[in-house]
């Protein structure tokens, strides 16, 4: 278990104050926030690398406030993954058992295990200029995990990685974290990202905690505007999902039935951008296998672009320009179809 | 884009690669105009180092070079500039290593005391280490005390080419620790890893190009110094002989005997220099293609 008590750390330019934090054991907890929040630091304060003015850190009930990190058994992966650029990849992993003087054959032999479990076992003579993204990612995660830490933190890991590879790092990560029973503590600025992988989600901002909860409990209860327009950028939903006809399945996300194509079943999470969605007075007559009535509840203006959330229910946030927004001229309360395509809704 | 292109005017100081690329499309007036005027400051350059060393015949060359007087004085300055860049490392590269990794306040003042070096006339640092290292003064006193003396010795000498040398080691380590992601280090301490191992392990083996390039130039600097070595430490005991730096015998000799006297000695002091400033840079940039 990680707690952190009254917090505060002083950059000189950068606050960060107020820190309450009870993370579990074995939780994957999420730190989320925009750029500038303070996540990072949060991050190398509980890893002893940010040095704390005021308040507590525990491990595992050990006071660590003032030990050094390299005590503290905590692992970090950071989002440009910070390998060591003059080693190769297998030297990387071993490092941390190498600072804990283990014997040479137990080194080959965690090194290896490792490796197996993370799928970097053949690159591990490589080194680390010459991996993609994904496959740094992964020998990162193996160089932090081979030291058995009981807490790993991540910092952005996914964020420079492609859609595609992300995806499948976070399958990786739920994986691991299954196996390995560590408790994790993951910085992301994406909202998805957290409702994927977070069992509790910590909103960071300016250097303060807006609003602590599961990913649902901060959808349906935002504390604060702020929050609220976080979680105003996506549409998640959890739901039933049960077989349809040609690889379509049906989501029941209560009341209302969505068209999603996805091979999983029972109970289901799924996000739909606000971007995907059309607004229109009539129903649309289009090949989009979802089309539901509504009504418009709140209109937030964001420059060019207008946030409309329409109330079906359950409510939907759909984000269009300002000039299509003027054109159909919508107010508070006004009847409309939303239209998305199966193939808009991410279901995990 | 025309002709100068950044990658080319960066890598490669020599006329011709600019020669090369503007090859393609006719080359504009401004680029002739100081293609122009960077010939004449190489030609400033080359010159007369060149026309010293082609002055005299391999025969003769040989002959100084065999003479005691010359090749001591050679060894005794590779020697004493060694020395002094070991020393430098020793107490220069932490210090570099702070500077590069801490804010602190005056740490401006600091970086400016280190350069200070650079700005003072060398004959004016020879009389200021007397102050301090003569055997009458402070530091002169502890060192004397336990057998070594800094007048007219060898230590006298490596002192005062280290005085004037150590910035170019200091700022360029300090460069060098800037540039490794302090991230890196980061992470070795959460992976257990003390400050010590830390800082041996990953940010020195990451730095070790501008520390060693630093260290050539340190060396450089101080095997070319003569003012400081003047009045410090201008007749030296070196292994059973007696040795001036090569600086200073070159203007003993001009000023005792002419100039046609001193040129093979100034040819070889030259010809010495570029082999070994050019092998280590050989060896510096060997290891950035690997």
């Amino acid at each position: 278990m990680i707690a952190i008590k009254n917090l505060k750390v002083d950059l000189g330019d950068f606050l960060l104050q107020n820190i309450n934090l009870e993370i579990d054991s074995g939780e994957y907890f999420i730190i989320l926030g925009p750029t500038g929040a303070g996540k990072t630091i949060l991050l190398e304060a509980i890893a002893g690398l940010e040095p704390v003015l005021e308040g507590e850190v525990w491990i595992d009930g050990r006071e660590v406030t003032r030990l050094s990190p390299e005590k503290r058994k905590i692992g970090i992966v950071y989002q440009d993954y910070s390998l060591f650029p003059h080693l190769s990849v297998k030297a990387n992993i071993a490092f941390g058992l190498k600072s804990k003087k283990e014997s040479k054959a137990s080194i080959k032999e965690k090194v290896s295990a490792i490796a197996e479990m993370v799928g970097v076992t053949h690159l591990l003579e490589r080194k680390p200029q010459t991996l993609s993204g994904g496959e740094q990612q992964k020998v990162a995660l193996a160089r932090a995990l081979v030291t058995e830490p009981e807490v790993l933190l991540l910092d952005e890991p996914l964020s420079a990685l492609d859609p595609e590879t992300k995806e499948r790092m976070q399958a990786t990560l739920r994986e691991l974290h299954r196996r390995v029973r560590v408790t994790i503590v993951h910085v992301t600025h994406d909202f998805e990202e957290a409702v994927a992988l977070g069992h509790r989600v910590a909103v960071l901002n300016d250097g303060r905690i807006a609003q602590v909860g599961t990913p649902e409990e901060i959808l349906r209860q935002p504390s604060s505007e702020f929050v609220a327009h976080f979680a105003l950028s996506r549409n998640i939903f959890t739901g039933e999902a049960e077989e349809g006809e040609d690889g379509h399945a049906f989501i029941d996300i209560g009341g209302v039935k969505l068209r999603a194509i996805t091979k999983l079943k029972g109970k289901v999470r799924l996000s739909l951008r606000p971007e995907d969605i059309i607004i229109s007075k009539e129903p649309l007559h289009s090949t989009a296998r979802n089309s539901l009535r509504g009504l418009v509840s709140d209109i937030a203006y964001r420059g060019a672009v207008v946030y409309v959330t329409v109330n079906v229910p359950p409510d939907f946030t759909c984000l269009i320009t300002r000039q299509s927004f003027e054109e159909l001229k919508l107010w508070r309360g006004m009847r409309v179809w939303i239209t998305f395509k199966a193939s808009a809704i991410h279901v995990f | 884009m025309t002709k100068t292109h950044p990658k080319n005017s960066s890598n490669s100081w020599g006329p011709h690669k600019i020669k090369l690329t503007s090859a393609w499309r006719k080359p504009d007036g401004m680029s002739l105009v100081f293609v122009l005027l960077g010939v004449i400051i190489l030609l400033f350059i080359s010159a007369p180092l060149l026309k010293t060393v082609v002055s005299s015949s391999p025969g003769v060359l040989w002959n100084t070079l065999l003479d005691e007087e010359v090749y001591s004085s050679i060894l005794l300055t590779i020697y004493a500039a060694m020395i002094a860049t070991l020393a430098g490392l020793f107490l220069g590269v932490p210090l570099a290593y702070l500077l590069a990794r801490h804010h602190f306040w005056g740490k401006r003042l600091l970086e400016g005391l280190i350069d200070i070096p650079i700005v003072i006339p060398h004959s004016a640092v020879g009389v200021a280490l007397l102050f301090v290292f003569g055997s009458n003064f402070l530091a002169g006193k502890v060192f004397h005390s336990v057998g070594i003396g800094f007048f007219n010795s060898v230590a006298g000498v490596v002192i005062a080419m280290m005085f004037v040398s150590l910035p170019f080691l200091i700022d360029s380590a300090r460069e060098g620790f800037k540039a490794v992601d302090i991230r890196l280090e980061k992470v070795a301490r959460t992976l257990g890893a003390s400050p010590w191992r830390s800082f041996f392990g990953i940010s020195l083996p990451l730095a070790r190009r501008s520390i060693f390039s630093g260290s050539i130039m340190m060396w450089a600097r101080g095997a070319s110094e003569f003012g400081a070595v003047l009045i410090l430490a201008y007749y030296v005991p070196f292994f059973g002989h007696y040795a001036r730096v090569a600086p200073i015998l070159v203007a003993d000799r001009f000023t005792s005997f002419g100039l046609g006297y001193a040129q093979p000695v100034t040819a070889i002091v030259i010809l010495i220099s570029l082999i070994v400033f050019i092998l280590l840079r050989t060896i510096a940039y060997r290891g950035e293609k690997a």
